[in-house]
């Protein structure tokens, strides 16, 4: 049995009358897929503000490797190994592919303005290890050839892939992401499910939204499933594909 | 009643500065509202118009006359700033209209520089140069004009965007600009319209003002950051309460100079600007947490 | 790939060493023409001003509309501390510069929670209120009749008084600014800076502390324009307040708009722009308009401050820098180097849109 890393207590999120997400509890272990499914706008989105840190919750508790970690800032929560993928993609787009990875490894790096203005020894060899990291990580995402063009003029699914290599490169311990698939072609989304499944061999514990059912029934160790801001299931993949409650609410009233 | 003389004096001036700021905070809000652009030249309207009022009036032009005409020149400089500067650049960053709106704003007071030098000029009343006494203090007829036109503008302001189609289009312009689209409102002349109506508005507030503080090439800067702080602390897109925050600014100001030093007047509206952006958060920071990842 | 990459840094050392005979020549090349010399000092003064904003505003994306407060708070601490506390004129810089930091953290701690309108809003405030210190508070700084006698700075003792002095210690301030800022660039906290000016929420989800750099970077620009201010007030000896106000921290947003923020020279050469334009403006439009006078010369600058705007955000560096790098490229092979990742390029000033 292995460690809980991710808990989530009864959250809840209400904007203005809107119960966005209400009394929602889950928890990730180390080393698992767990998908977050659920038909448009049943909070998903909120929920993973509300974990990343984006958002305050109205109520409820977040715990992250033992750790109370509600009302902490999303950087906070990145030192301590969280990061995440935005639905909407938010690259920095005027910046280098390898660029915007090397950002994703500020967290393991130390140099602060007075030791990177002087340029000490230190601040030499950190960016080096930073260069070093964020073009093997681009290796692995098949995107090493493109390290050095501007990350908008990129096409959308290899803009996608940046954006995981960027959560990934400082190898924290969770990793959301938000419908990672979402405007990928099928031979992209494909590519995309290797890249996650080899990452997941490599000890990375992911947490993520998705509309596509194959690829959730495909990597998902477990599912949890959100209708209208509250969970109401969560199990296994199979279990899940045959829960009467989901197939009405997800898939709709046909095909019950 | 020495004291309170000083009182209702420094009352008087303070609405009268007040109305001059709220004159130039309606169009810093109609701007604002329809077009999403902070106008730092807007102040300079208050200029142009004076100017071009005073030079009328020299040459002999009648009165009223003078003053149509100067707020139709500088309705007419405002359409032209809206085409030339502010159309092309639509698409850029909030601060980069900014800054266009900063050099707009440098170019009117060069040119009023270069068209009319450093020197004050001066404006005769609308009606003589009588005064009013009230409980002791001294009013100017002038003061009274002021106050009475900004009200009457408002008035006519406000019949605009409840009783006539246009204006019912450009608060519908305002309210859901993609509606807005829809039911065939073009965007642009409404911006257009929005900057030169705003620039009447200015030109009024200087040739009002004229006969009191006088008219020169700079004296649009400060006219316009006050009737900014008036906006401001009304919200930017809320007229009534820009207006009340213009005579706010305007007594503020008034009664600091009266009773404190005339050297911080400035330093005090501009510290009640930064008071209301830092502890009111809610008002203000609304639009900061709409944006949706 | 190694070998282009040796061919362009080659090109990149010859063209430093020639950029620093020209500027370490230049006096001789105008044959120590004062009025040359004192051009040449205001340029590299205004340029330091300008790179802290660079950094500011081209590379974090945060707006300055009151950035000459700064020049003057180095300007009246190093003329109060050296001609009436009697301090030595470099403890006294560096007071500024502390002071300087301090009003910075301590006005932006309020000011970074807002952004855009009111973001450049609130620095217009802070921006006029100094202004109005800096004018009322006369046993301080002499109000609007202006502080006289500012002694000269020393070296070891003696004092730097001949404008050919003064043109070499100003070099090596700019120098050694620019030489910091585009270390802080190409670094951890640079990279840092870009993210958050191209994704706030995406820096912050990786562990940027956005408050922290904004702060920190406005700190820093406030030191470069404090910096710049004790110099200024040692080299004309007199100052007031009108050098401080409002007006002038729009021209160093205009220095930052002309020279862009596409790269670290950006300050320098805006500043560079402004000041020869300037000088230009005033020596040729009284020939043209007999009775211009005053600060005419806003119209142009005004001007050109749209233009750029609409035409050429990226300012000239933004322009030169393609060209630049065609050059520094050629004869190496068009082969992809990870290297090029130095030729970080930073966005246009501002945010994105809505
Ligand atoms: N910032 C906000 N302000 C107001 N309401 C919001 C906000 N964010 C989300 N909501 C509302 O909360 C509900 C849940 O939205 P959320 O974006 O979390 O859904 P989602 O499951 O991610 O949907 P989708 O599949 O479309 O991404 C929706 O009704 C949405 O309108
Ligand atoms: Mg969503």
């Amino acid at each position: 049995m292995s460690a809980v890393l991710l808990e989530v207590e009864q959250l809840s999120k209400s904007f203005g009358g809107v119960q966005a997400v209400q009394n929602v509890s889950f928890h990730v272990k180390k080393e698992e897929i767990v998908a977050v499914i659920g038909p448009n706008g049943a909070g998903k989105t909120t929920l993973f503000n509300m974990i990343s840190g984006i958002i305050p919750p109205t109520s409820g508790l977040v715990r992250f490797q033992g750790a109370m970690v509600s009302g902490k800032q999303p950087h906070e929560l990145a030192m301590l190994g969280m990061t995440r993928t935005f639905q909407n993609l938010q690259l920095f787009s005027d910046m280098t592919v390898l660029e915007n990875v090397m950002v994703g490894f500020h967290s393991r790096l130390k140099s602060g303005i007075l030791s990177a203005g002087f340029r000490l020894p230190r601040t030499v060899k950190e960016e080096r290890q930073a260069q070093k990291q964020a073009f093997s990580c681009l290796e692995q995402v098949g995107l090493a050839h493109l390290a050095c063009k501007r990350a908008g003029t990129l096409p959308y699914g290899m803009q996608r892939l940046v954006e995981i290599a960027r959560a990934a490169v400082s190898r924290p311990s969770l990793i959301l992401l938000d419908e990672p698939m979402a405007g990928l072609n099928p031979q992209e989304s494909k590519q995309l499910v290797d890249v996650l499944l080899a990452m997941r061999e490599q000890g990375f514990t992911f947490l993520f939204v998705e509309h596509d059912m194959e690829t959730v029934m495909a990597i998902a160790d477990r599912i949890v499933v959100l209708d209208y801001g509250k969970k109401i299931a969560e199990g296994a993949p199979e279990e899940i594909a045959r829960h009467p409650d989901v197939i009405k609410a997800y898939l709709g009233e046909e095909a019950v | 009643m020495e004291a309170w003389s000083q009182f209702v004096q420094l009352l008087f001036s303070g609405l009268t500065v007040g109305s001059i700021y709220a004159l130039v905070a309606l169009g810093f809000v109609i701007t604002y509202s329809v077009t999403g652009i902070l106008n730092l030249a807007q102040g300079d309207f208050a200029m142009l118009g004076a100017l071009f009022c005073i030079t009328l009036v020299n040459n002999g032009v009648p009165f009223a006359a003078a003053i149509g005409l100067s707020m139709l020149a500088v309705m007419v400089v405002g359409g032209l700033f809206e085409r030339l500067a502010i159309q092309p650049a639509r698409r850029s960053p909030v601060a980069v209209l900014i800054i266009i709106t900063i050099g707009a704003s440098f170019v009117f007071r060069g040119i009023a520089l270069l068209v009319w030098g450093t020197d004050p000029y001066a404006l005769r009343p609308f009606t003589g140069h009588g005064a009013l006494e009230v409980f002791g203090a001294v009013i100017q007829w002038q003061s009274v004009w002021a106050i009475v036109i900004s009200l009457a503008s408002f008035a006519a302001l406000h019949l605009f965007f409840h009783r006539t189609y246009i204006g019912k289009a450009v608060a519908a312009c305002v309210i859901n600009p993609f509606a807005a689209r829809l039911m065939g409102i073009d965007i642009r002349k409404m911006s257009l319209g929005a900057i030169a109506v705003s620039a009447g508005l200015g030109a009024l507030a200087g040739i009002v003002i004229a006969p009191i503080s006088g008219a020169s090439y700079d004296m649009g800067m400060m006219i316009g950051l006050k009737a900014f702080i008036a906006a401001v602390v009304g919200g930017l897109t809320n007229a009534p309460a820009a207006i009340a925050g213009a005579f706010l600014v305007g007594l503020l100001e008034s009664f600091a100079e009266g009773y404190l030093s005339s050297g911080y007047k400035e330093a005090i509206s501009f510290g009640l600007l930064l008071l209301v952006l830092f502890f009111m958060p809610n008002g203000l920071f609304a639009k900061m947490t709409g944006k949706r990842v | 790939m190694e070998h282009g990459q040796r061919m362009t840094d080659g090109r990149k050392r010859w063209l430093l060493l020639v950029g620093a005979a020209v500027w370490l020549g230049l006096p001789w090349l105008v044959f120590g023409n004062n009025y040359v010399l004192s051009t040449l000092i205001l340029i590299g003064l205004y340029a330091l001003v300008s790179t802290g904003m660079t950094l500011l505003m081209g590379y974090a994306g945060q707006i300055s509309l009151g950035q000459a407060a700064f020049y003057g708070i180095g300007a009246y601490a190093s003329a109060y501390l050296t001609a009436h506390a009697g301090w030595p004129s470099w403890l006294a810089l560096a007071a500024g510069a502390v002071l300087a930091a301090l009003v910075a953290l301590v006005v932006g701690i309020p000011v970074f929670r807002l952004r855009e309108h009111y973001l450049a809003l609130a620095t217009l405030g802070f921006g006029v209120i100094m202004f109005t210190f800096f004018k009322e508070w006369k046993e301080i700084t002499g109000g609007l009749n202006g502080f006289f006698g500012i002694p000269p700075i020393r070296i070891a003792g003696v004092p730097l008084q001949s404008d050919l002095q003064f043109y070499y210690l100003v070099s090596l301030f700019v120098l050694a600014g620019l030489w910091f800022a585009h270390n802080i660039v190409r670094s951890r906290v640079g990279r840092a800076l870009r993210a958050i000016h191209g994704s706030e929420v995406a820096a912050s989800s990786l562990g940027v502390n956005i408050m922290k750099y904004k702060l920190q970077i406005f700190m820093l620009s406030a030191v470069y324009a404090s910096i710049a201010g004790s110099l200024y007030a040692h080299y004309v000896t007199f100052i007031n307040p009108d050098l401080f106000g409002i007006v002038p921290s729009i021209y160093f947003l205009i220095m930052v708009v002309i020279g862009g923020t596409a790269s670290v020279w950006g300050g320098l050469i805006g500043a560079a722009v402004y000041v020869c334009l300037g000088e230009w403006l005033k020596a040729v439009v009284p020939l043209l308009l007999p009775n211009a006078g005053g600060e005419f010369e806003i119209v142009f600058f005004g001007l050109l401050l749209v233009v750029m705007l609409i035409y050429m955000p990226n300012g000239l560096t933004g322009v030169m820098q393609k060209r630049m790098r065609r050059f520094l490229e050629m004869g190496g092979r068009q082969e992809k180097q990870i290297a090029a990742v130095e030729g970080h390029k930073a966005r246009s000033i501002g945010g994105e849109r809505g």
